[in-house]
């Protein structure tokens, strides 16, 4: 006997991220989810906008690697409250992972939840947490052909943030070329150019974030 | 290896299905995947003869029914399939293009007994 089935089957995985969004919604939290390869800049750039956003919003941050507790401890000593998960082994957060840290989080005193997944350009694009923005950040390093080959990535992200422009007199980047390949399969994207190093382009995003979370 | 946890997602799926239709055995699970996603479907066969074993889906046969990452041209109106380094409408060269498949991850039916 044949049974149609016809179900996603990241179905589960969206049913908790719905119970994560209303947890969200109800206690007022704008949450960013913010994915990249490994050695991207992910830390780099919440550290750097936690310190821009002091006095102005208040931050809390859930970090997501395979192992280590090197991050939070980064970030806790910017005085905001942080949950480290560790998926041992898993490649990407899902949203029951995020259900879990977000018991340990003071909700009701935040306003920005930065949720940094683990370094992978692949899997966390099918995993739902509940997020109001997939955030992206691809470093010049890694080349602009990275669209070509993380499509979904870069299809499913609602900004990116182009890091390490520092480097780009060594590198050969067109960022031209780069942000019109991602808006020609992604009109909504923001692309957003700017180095965590020097500095340069990090107030026109934490500016532009800032509007954002106060809606 | 996102695989792991999606296979696990397919199986809890598969099975709850199965439960309900008061079958005994999943013989076959027709599966459609975007090419898209990622999802290689050899890992997804080597995680499933794992995690089913000792379930009514162990020993069930998976087709995979693969759907080629297609766009459409929002200039011309017309489908093609994305290139490798080159995401330009082949009819019009416009680059203003919508994704219309290669995302799907879904179970489309099961063979039950």
């Amino acid at each position: 006997m044949e049974i149609k089935v016809v179900k996603d089957i990241m179905g589960a995985n969206d049913q908790i991220a719905q119970k994560n969004r209303q947890l969200f919604d109800k206690n007022k939290v704008f949450v960013v989810n913010v994915m990249a390869s490994p050695g991207a800049g992910k830390t780099s750039l919440i550290l750097e906008t936690i310190k821009r956003l002091k006095g102005r919003v208040k931050v809390g941050v859930v970090e997501g690697d395979i192992s280590s507790s090197l991050d939070a401890e980064a970030i806790s000593k910017e005085g905001v409250p942080v949950v480290q998960i560790n998926t041992g082994g898993e490649c990407h957060l899902d949203a029951s992972m995020t259900s879990t840290a977000l018991d340990s989080l003071p909700l009701g005193d935040i306003e920005l939840l930065l949720i940094e997944n683990v370094g992978n350009l692949v899997c966390p694009a099918e995993f739902n947490l509940g997020e109001d923005w997939k955030i992206l950040i691809s470093s010049t390093p890694e080349g602009d052909d990275k669209p070509f080959k993380y499509p979904l990535m870069f299809h499913e992200a609602d900004v990116v943030l182009v890091n390490k422009i520092d480097l780009l007199p060594y590198l050969k980047f067109d960022v031209d070329a780069f942000s019109k390949t991602i808006k020609g399969i992604n009109q909504k994207v923001k692309v957003f150019p700017l180095s965590c190093t020097t500095g340069e382009g990090v107030d026109q995003w934490v500016d532009w974030l800032l509007g954002q979370v106060r809606g | 290896m996102h695989e792991l946890s999606i296979t696990q997602n397919m199986l809890d799926l598969v099975l709850e299905q199965a439960k309900n239709a008061g079958a005994k055995e999943v013989g076959k699970i027709n599966l459609v995947l975007g090419e898209m996603t990622g999802v290689v479907d050899r890992a997804v066969q080597f995680y499933f003869d794992f995690l089913s074993k000792g379930t009514a889906a162990e020993g069930a046969t998976l087709s995979f029914k693969v759907i080629p990452t297609t766009a459409r041209c929002r200039n011309c109106a017309k489908d093609f399939e994305l290139g490798e380094f080159d995401w330009t409408c082949p009819h019009c060269k416009g680059n203003n293009i919508e994704i219309v498949g290669g995302k799907e991850l879904f179970v489309e039916s099961i063979e039950v007994e």
